[in-house]
């Protein structure tokens, strides 16, 4: 194997650092899921990489967990973002300031 | 050193993280994140999990970038293609992620992460299976549990409340 955990490792934190950009920048409500989309895959890519290179077979489990629950949190999401659309016709987090109650 | 494969997989999943956020229609984007998705799986495949790939092909490519298209489908014409950002907030987030960037590469250089390398065989998807079905048994039921509720949740959040029941029939 040729790749070595640090090569991993940036991409990771590229990743993250591009996921954080979208969160702090985006006003779209979609857009910053996506954004929530690639912080979570830059922590399972760090999982997997530290499972590999130990070895431990508890970075691949902790990453099949966390696949899992990242498609149950997407699925909220979405719906909260079609609710809020619904109500606001608008999918401009700037919009959503109101929304309480 | 890295090698060709995982240049050309880093290439992909960066550029289409930056093209999923940067595009100016929100379909393009979601596929673009498809991309990057799909390059992770692939980073999976290089580092020994194709277990784990397999399930990021399946979980993510297959049904959450697909649910993420079908509610920008749902999204109105013009919202899809429009974009409001504010210039200097702009710079201001591409400064913090440059700052980021480098302070987390340049410590995670400085660490010890950069000597280690492994001969050692990869570790058998067996024992993922055995660590479900006996460590972590409790969790595998307790997600099961969690992902019925949210899945439940997130039908009953997004069910109209304004259609009639004889209208749904119809």
């Amino acid at each position: 194997m040729s790749n070595e955990l640090i090569d991993f490792v940036i991409i990771s934190v590229a990743l993250l650092g591009i996921g954080i950009y979208g969160l702090s920048v985006k006003r779209n409500a979609i857009r910053m899921l996506f954004a929530v989309e690639i912080v979570i895959n830059a922590a399972n890519l760090n999982m997997v990489a530290f499972g590999r290179f130990l070895p431990h077979s508890g970075g691949q489990t902790l990453a099949l967990f966390s696949i899992a629950i990242a498609a149950a949190e997407v699925a909220v999401g979405l719906s909260l973002i079609i609710v809020a659309y619904r109500m606001y016709q608008n999918i401009d987090i700037a919009d959503y300031r109101s929304l309480k109650g | 050193m890295a090698d060709a494969v995982f240049l050309a997989l880093s290439v992909i999943t960066i550029g289409s993280a930056i093209a999923a956020l940067e595009l100016r229609s929100l379909i393009y984007g979601s596929i673009a994140l498809m991309g990057t998705l799909g390059g992770i799986a692939g980073f999976f495949l290089l580092l020994d999990s194709p277990f784990v790939a397999m399930f990021q092909l399946a979980v993510y490519v297959g049904s959450i970038a697909v649910l993420i298209l079908f509610t920008v489908m749902l999204v109105k014409r013009e919202l899809i293609f429009k974009k409001v950002e504010d210039k200097r907030r702009k710079f201001a987030g591409i400064a913090l992620m440059l700052v980021f960037m480098v302070g987390l590469g340049a410590v995670i250089m400085d660490s010890g992460i950069k000597s280690i390398t492994t001969d050692e065989p990869a570790v058998d998807f067996r024992d993922i299976g055995a660590d479900f079905l006996t460590y972590y048994w409790p969790a595998l039921i307790l997600m099961a549990l969690i992902l019925a509720g949210s899945v439940t949740g997130a039908l009953v959040l997004a069910r109209r409340e304004d259609v009639e029941n004889e209208q749904r029939t119809n």
